[in-house]
């Protein structure tokens, strides 16, 4: 089979705090290892070219679109997606602010605005308006304006 | 026969901004999207498009795709039913069901960029892409018409050799106009000649996307007794079904359309693209067939908003009032008929009360794809060409624009151009707000300190809205939890705002409304999710629902109490005896005590709304423009707009920020970029530049409450009027700052420095 007439590659990793392993094709990207292989739905497509920011996930503390990582490059690294953001004791307070301040409407990039933000949060506390939309310009939400994306930021960075 | 309402100014639950039921799901990643579904033994598939913008297909050769291992099957436009003839009216004007049909996998001609030509079936993703590159396709290129001046060229390339155009009734055939219409209200030659100023000027608009974030998608599964189960994002289950049925010509009852949340759609994702494909290849193989565009594949082939050209001709006396209008609308309508150009003619001059009118709209078809409807389908290019000519206006006779508008405003009694008398409307309550806002009263300073020209601009806007049908099931649970069953799909809140109706009447928390967006086989008929209608319509059945489950409830008190049914008072979600004052329920306490009443306690509620009450909004924008390069930032940006009721805040600011970006980017940088061979060239994010947060500023907004008389709550749609006025809102800040009247979308740096070079030389 033509596919498959390159051998998978095993890869290590640690997903949400959780070691694992898995078989992909050497072209797999992340995004598709963590849907497909993984099962990890939270992370969306939107473009596959890395001009949306709907599959963003934290891969070693650094933030990355998924689409543009190749699976076999998670060998051995850290990563965290949407659905490792909550904890059993109760949604992380960026996950709270979108939903007190309305900040999603159709919800389809609302993962990787989350990961984003916690991204930008987990560095620097304290971000004004400006570092905010500077540090999410790399996020498309087509429903919202941002406005409520922005203002949910700054809400949970105050809690 | 319409109902009409007084409605109350205080509510328990309506008005609040409790968080959304479905919230949760949506920010941990567990909501599930048409991208998401997995089928025990599900495949994928991948099209073949056409790279060129008009050919003849001589032949396609699946062969080689075929011999793959890991393919299964493989379709193509032979694998459609033939359908010559068969039209079938969607409510929204007839389809044409052969054209639709060659939309989906194009037989004899591709007529875009990306038409599908063929699909393959495979084990994997990668096995699909892989296949479709080995189809051999024989294309005869044609000469391609991708802009309304080209497709009405005297020798310009005819799109589809059976187009009958409709050209104010003659039949008009070997062309690419599809229709001509035209309204006309008294005299507008003879108003003319009172006027002493007469502003008439043309818009060239470019073609522009939805944009949602979420690619179309499609899993399909034709089992043995040929009925088809369809899971895929849309903004309608229903006519996803009455579609697909149609163009694979079944009974509708032997599909059954799961909606899955819903990435966006704004209009976009009404029309289907892959479900009779993955159906196809699904009967072929045996297999659940799962398909996902790509990014390029939405651009070049999915449902954008017509560009054209719009001319307004408006003329005013020395009173200050409008005395004629006319208007020539020109849109493409892509590569088959039934562009949103009726439904720009109802918009254009909707916002004013002028005696004298006459609307020429036209249909064209052009080398791109089927345009589909984006929120208010028609109004922001009619809004652009309107709301510009009356800035001009105002700036000649040195008129308060606010003042203008208002003295010209429609109101009740108005009879707009195409015909209809308005109702209550809230124009003039939404130009009054505007008046007193703080934005407008801010003063602006046209030379802030960088190098830059600051100017102010203000524009209104219209959309009709729509009602149709919808219906709603609920049930009671033993704890007082009533479910919501709904067939509107939510895009952006509609479940909260839907459950809150109901909550509103059993006089319970709106989370104690739990509500569930069902497929085609769970609830009765519910139209699309579009022409802001969900909270409207749909919350309307809810209203009626939840007062038939009161009614229930009412004969299940008064048998636990052994009285008359009618002596049982229901308020305020307590029922009582009007006679014994010892005996009084709480709707939840009543709930628990169902148990041998008589089994569930259940109710529905279905309406088919002809009207809906129009909504109009006004916005304001402040614009820096650097004379220089042309570049233009917004800096600051007001919304304000007639929600006739709001019943979640929260989301229809929500409603009224997005709609205004969206316009935002239709106005400064969004379009289709064609090469000269009719090829979309910026069919990416990157290049299609759609805003981003660092674009904009907040974006301020103020909700103005004319209630809406025809329904129980004065709800009005909110959707669709936020992205009329921002074209003209940014041209007329432009111009502010910098002295030139842009003509055009997009207003984009380049086209903003040639025009201050032609003003300056």
């Amino acid at each position: 089979m033509t596919t498959k007439t390159v051998r998978n590659v095993h890869v290590r990793t640690t997903i949400n705090g959780q070691e694992m392993e898995f078989l992909v094709p050497p072209y797999m990207s992340l995004l598709d290892a963590l849907r497909e292989v993984v099962g990890l739905t939270g992370t969306k497509e939107g473009c596959n070219d890395g001009n949306c920011g709907a599959c963003t996930v934290d891969l070693d503390g650094r933030i990355v679109d998924s689409c543009l990582v190749l699976a076999p490059e998670a060998e051995g690294k850290e990563v965290n997606t949407i659905e490792g953001m909550a904890t059993p004791q109760g949604l992380h307070p960026l996950q709270q602010a979108f939903l007190e301040e309305a900040a999603l409407q159709c919800g389809i990039c609302t993962p990787g605005f989350l990961v984003a933000a916690k991204g930008l949060l987990d560095n620097e506390p304290d971000p004004d308006e400006h570092r905010i939309r500077h540090w999410l310009a790399g996020n498309l939400c087509r429903c919202t304006g941002y406005d409520k994306i922005v203002r949910a930021v700054e809400k949970a960075a105050k809690a | 026969m319409v109902a009409t309402f007084e409605p109350k100014q205080e509510y328990r639950v309506i008005g609040t901004r409790p968080i959304r039921h479905d919230g949760y799901d949506k920010v941990t990643g567990r909501a599930i999207y048409g991208a998401d579904v997995k089928m025990p033994g599900m495949v994928w598939a991948d099209a073949l498009r056409s790279p060129h913008a008009h050919a003849i297909i001589k032949s396609v050769d699946t062969s080689e795709a075929e011999s793959l291992p890991g393919v299964l099957a493989v379709a193509t436009a032979a694998d459609m039913p033939a359908l010559e003839g068969k039209e079938v009216d969607l409510g929204e004007g007839t389809v044409n069901f052969k054209w639709a049909s060659d939309n989906i996998l194009a037989s004899d001609k591709a007529l875009y960029a990306g038409h599908v030509i063929a699909a393959v079936a495979a084990i994997d993703r990668n096995t699909a892409q892989e296949a479709i590159k080995r189809i051999e396709v024989e294309y005869e290129p044609l000469p391609s018409a991708t802009n309304v001046a080209e497709a009405l060229a005297d020798d310009a390339p005819v799109l589809l050799l059976d187009l009958q155009g409709n050209d104010l009734g003659e039949k008009v055939s070997n062309t690419n106009m599809a229709a001509h219409n035209r309204h006309e209200l008294g005299n507008p030659e003879k108003g003319f000649e009172q006027c002493s100023l007469i502003v008439e000027r043309e818009f060239t608009m470019q073609m522009v996307h939805q944009g949602y974030i979420e690619p179309h998608n499609a899993t399909a599964f034709w089992d043995e007794e040929d009925r088809i189960r369809i899971w895929t994002s849309t903004q309608g289950a229903f006519p996803v079904r009455k579609q697909t049925a149609g163009l694979l010509d079944l009974d509708e009852s032997r599909l059954k359309v799961t909606p899955l949340e819903i990435g966006g759609g704004f209009g976009g994702k009404i029309p289907v693209y892959l479900e009779p494909i993955a159906a196809i290849l699904s009967r072929k193989s045996g297999r659940p067939v799962k398909m996902v565009m790509d990014r390029k594949n939405v651009f070049e082939a999915t449902g954008p908003a017509p560009g054209g050209k719009v001319r307004v001709k408006i003329g005013v006396d020395d009173n200050g009032k409008i005395i004629a209008a006319t208007s020539d609308i020109y849109f493409e309508a892509g590569a088959y008929p039934g562009s949103a150009v009726g439904a720009a003619e109802q918009c254009v001059f909707a916002c004013y009360d002028i005696p004298h009118t006459r609307i020429d709209s036209y249909d064209v078809v052009v080398n791109k794809p089927k345009s589909a409807a984006y929120r208010a389908p028609g109004s922001p290019q009619v809004a652009m060409a309107t709301e510009s000519v009356v800035d001009e206006i105002c700036e000649k006779k040195g008129w308060d624009k606010i003042d203008f508008r208002l003295k010209n405003a429609a109101k009740e009694g108005t009879r707009r151009a195409d015909g209809p008398i308005y109702p209550r409307i809230g124009l003039i309550e939404t130009l009054e707000a505007s008046q007193k806002s703080p934005h407008w009263n801010a003063p602006l300073d046209p030379d802030p300190d960088n190098g830059r020209k600051r100017g102010r601009g203000i524009a209104a806007g219209y959309w009709f809205n729509v009602g149709l049908k919808s219906a709603v099931n609920l049930s009671v649970n033993e704890d007082g939890v009533v479910s919501l069953v709904e067939g509107s799909t939510d895009i952006g809140g509609t479940r909260a705002s839907v459950a809150m109706q109901a909550a509103e009447v059993l006089g319970l928390e709106a989370h104690e409304v739990r509500p569930v967006v069902a497929d085609t086989e769970s609830i009765g008929y519910t139209d699309v999710t579009g022409g802001s209608r969900v909270c409207y319509a749909t919350g309307y059945a809810a209203f009626i629902a939840a007062n038939n489950l009161a009614d229930e409830m009412k004969k299940r008190a008064a048998m636990l109490w052994g009285i008359d049914v009618s002596d049982v008072h229901f308020q305020d979600g307590v029922f009582s005896s009007k006679t014994d004052p010892e005996l009084n329920l709480h709707f939840r306490e009543l709930a628990g005590k169902l148990g041998d009443t008589g089994g569930a306690v259940t109710s529905t509620g279905s309406v088919d709304l002809e009207d809906a009450g129009g909504g109009f909004g006004v916005h304001i924008a402040d614009v820096d423009v650097d004379p220089e390069t042309g570049k233009t930032d917004v800096t600051r940006y007001t919304v304000v707009q007639d929600a006739g009721k709001a019943i979640h805040p929260a989301y229809v600011e929500g409603q009224m920020q997005g709609g205004a970006v969206q316009g935002i980017g239709w106005a400064l940088n969004e379009e289709y970029y064609m090469e000269n061979d009719g090829v979309m060239a910026n069919s990416t994010f990157l290049d299609y530049r759609m805003p981003t947060s660092l674009d904009l500023p907040n974006i301020e907004t103020i909700i103005v409450e004319v209630p809406n008389p025809i329904h129980p709550f004065g709800v009005r749609g909110v959707g669709e009027v936020p992205i009329a006025p921002p074209l003209a809102t940014v041209a007329n800040a432009i111009h502010d700052a910098v002295g030139v009247r842009l003509l055009e979308t997009p207003m984009k740096a380049g086209n903003i420095v040639e025009a201050l070079e032609k003003e300056n030389s």
